[in-house]
């Protein structure tokens, strides 16, 4: 039975996933074509068309018609335009489990130093955030001049390109006397965090319909037994679903937030710091390192559902 | 002096707002949008004060009043790049993403294989701070607009197909089984059940990914764009501090962001009066 169980759930995800990875290999034979070829020329090797300009107007797959021998190359470049699942993984795995073996987990080249820095203010960022999402939503529902003149802006506030704002927010906290970076990006996670945590809470504190709210009434029911025995209940699968995307807006806002203000720590930096540098397997890694730290945060909030959901007597 | 003042006309203005929403007027069109805007209007005049009374320097927060001279000037090079981040970047990218989740999920609604691997993908791809690509997909796809439209499809892409198929599963095993003993088809059943009863879904896909298309396509002008467009002219305008300027395509970019999803929050209301959250009362 459990084996059957992991068999449905594992099986299809593992097909997919293999497709992809299998499409992925795939495209790193046209994607890298060029950079291949220009590197054969210059080891001495013969390459159609031999002249440079004129392979930059030949389409890719006609180059790789033309010099199949080379395309092996485009799996082992030192800077490809898009590297092998093997090539990010074994960067990721040079800048943790490497670093972590030699004692060296919390250098400052280790992308688990910098995974710390960048879940720090996640998580600060994604506290703020859902504090004020709760509130707000329960302000707005219950008060009609809150979500009247308050909800529009709420709005409003998420188009604002919070990366325009970020070395604001930096450079008015610096002003105002706050220390470090840490503060400046959760304030930035907190406010992409906060918004879906109050439209889930508005959606789910108002779900109860028509005819369990009049329940209520007959049975005589004061207003806050009706937010604590239904509204608060009825939100909860909104809630739980709002903060899977809270935290991943959390970490989002972060990233957001290390990438445009010149941060030298963090995993948004280590982005940058690729791009600037041109180490585009720099980038790939600290992108799967944000991926993984994402997936960690995300799991923990789904096990938390499942667990609230169970006691609440759901799925039995 | 002057933000005595201004906190005396914020406690009028709340006054006015609190009154407005208790009285019998409080559904009517123009008071629906008299509240917000002098909610708006209190928090301009609350900024425009505390800049005068604490004698901010402008290249730290310039005045309301100093955006508005400023937007009012410049409008020619706002207009610009409104066409290029907007239209050209955001809305192209938008679309193909959302019409490309759209089909996917119903694509792959009708396999249950399918839908058991790709929803797990799709909902920790969702999660991800895709727009961490954004350096990687403007050395593919060159400084201008398409890969800024690239970045904009990549990420408006996961949060709508997630939304949709979880949608497309809400209707429940009895409304089916009606759709069944009215002998209806597959396409019948999508489209007069399955399809409506995943609109409140498909629409908060929708809203996420408006403000999403927003942020794509600025950040992705920061790693690389042609003199022009909303990213180029905040991080360069944030160099040279000219910061009155970035304000007035902030301003751009909220007042866009806020028709786009307005439009779309309209529309949902057209379509989802059925849902419990859209009643007024």
């Amino acid at each position: 039975m459990g084996v059957q169980i992991v068999l449905g759930r594992l099986l299809p995800v593992l097909t997919i996933l293999l497709a992809i990875v299998a499409l992925w290999y795939a495209a790193v034979a046209p994607m890298n074509i060029r950079q291949s070829l220009d590197m054969a020329e210059r080891a001495g090797a013969a390459v159609t068309p031999p002249d440079a300009r004129e392979r930059s107007n030949t389409s890719r797959w006609v180059l790789m018609a033309n010099n199949p021998g080379e395309i092996a190359r485009g799996y082992s470049l030192d800077r490809p335009r898009l590297p092998t699942p093997v090539q990010v993984g074994g960067e990721l795995w040079k800048t943790t489990g490497e670093m972590a073996l030699k004692g060296r987990a919390f250098s400052k080249r280790s992308l688990i130093y910098h995974g710390w820095i960048t879940l720090q203010s996640t998580l600060m960022g994604f506290a703020l955030g859902t504090l004020v999402g709760i509130l707000g939503a329960v302000g707005i529902v219950y008060s009609r001049t809150m979500e009247m003149s308050v909800m529009p802006w709420a709005i409003i506030s998420q188009t604002v390109p919070i990366v325009a704002l970020a070395p604001m927010i930096i450079i008015l906290s610096s002003q105002l006397g706050v220390e470090g970076r840490g503060l400046p990006k959760a304030i930035i996670s907190a406010y992409l965090c906060f918004f879906p945590v109050l439209v889930g809470m508005v959606k789910g504190l108002r779900s109860p319909g028509r005819e369990q709210l009049d329940l209520l009434q007959t049975y005589n029911a004061s207003g806050y037994d009706t937010f604590l025995k239904l509204r608060l209940p009825a939100s909860v699968p909104y809630l739980f679903t709002s903060l899977k995307i809270g935290i991943a807006a959390a970490l989002v806002g972060t990233i957001v937030g290390e990438l445009p203000t010149g941060a030298i720590s963090g995993l948004g930096a280590r982005i940058l710091i690729g791009d600037q540098f041109g180490t585009p397997l720099a980038i790939w890694a600290a992108l799967f390192a944000a991926a993984i730290l994402a997936g960690i945060l995300v799991t923990l909030i789904g096990w938390l559902q499942r667990k609230a959901m169970r006691r609440m007597g759901a799925g039995t | 002096m002057s933000m005595t003042a201004a906190i005396v006309f914020w406690l009028i203005a709340w006054g006015i707002n609190m009154q407005l929403a208790r009285s019998g007027w409080r559904d009517h069109r123009l008071v629906r949008i008299f509240v917000p805007v002098l909610f708006g209007v209190t928090i301009l005049v609350l900024w425009q004060a505390a800049v005068a009374a604490f004698d901010v320097s402008p290249v730290i927060l310039p005045a309301p009043s100093d955006i508005a001279a400023r937007f009012v000037a410049e409008t020619a090079t706002l207009r610009e790049d409104f066409v290029q981040t907007v239209l050209k970047g955001a809305l192209s990218g938008y679309v193909i993403g959302a019409l490309a989740a759209f089909l996917t999920a119903i694509a792959i609604d009708r396999s249950r294989f399918l839908t058991a691997g790709l929803l797990p993908i799709g909902n920790f791809v969702a999660a991800l701070p895709i727009v961490g690509i954004a350096p990687i997909l403007v050395s593919w796809f060159g400084f201008d607009w398409q890969s800024k439209a690239a970045v904009v499809v990549v990420m408006v892409f996961f949060p709508i197909l997630v939304n949709t198929v979880q949608g497309l599963a809400e209707a429940s095993a009895m409304q089916k089984d009606l759709m069944r003993t009215y002998a209806a088809g597959y396409f019948q059943t999508l489209l007069k059940l399955r399809l409506p009863a995943a609109m409140p879904f498909i629409f908060n896909g929708l809203k996420i990914a408006t403000t999403l298309a927003l942020i794509g396509a600025i950040v992705a002008e920061y790693f690389g764009s042609p003199t022009r467009g909303m990213g180029f002219r905040i991080s360069t305008g944030v160099g040279s501090l000219s910061i009155d300027l970035v304000w007035a395509e902030i301003a751009v970019a909220a007042l866009t962001g806020s028709a786009v999803y307005g439009l779309v929050a309209l529309i949902e209301k057209r379509v989802t009066f059925w849902h419990p959250s859209q009643r007024t009362k």
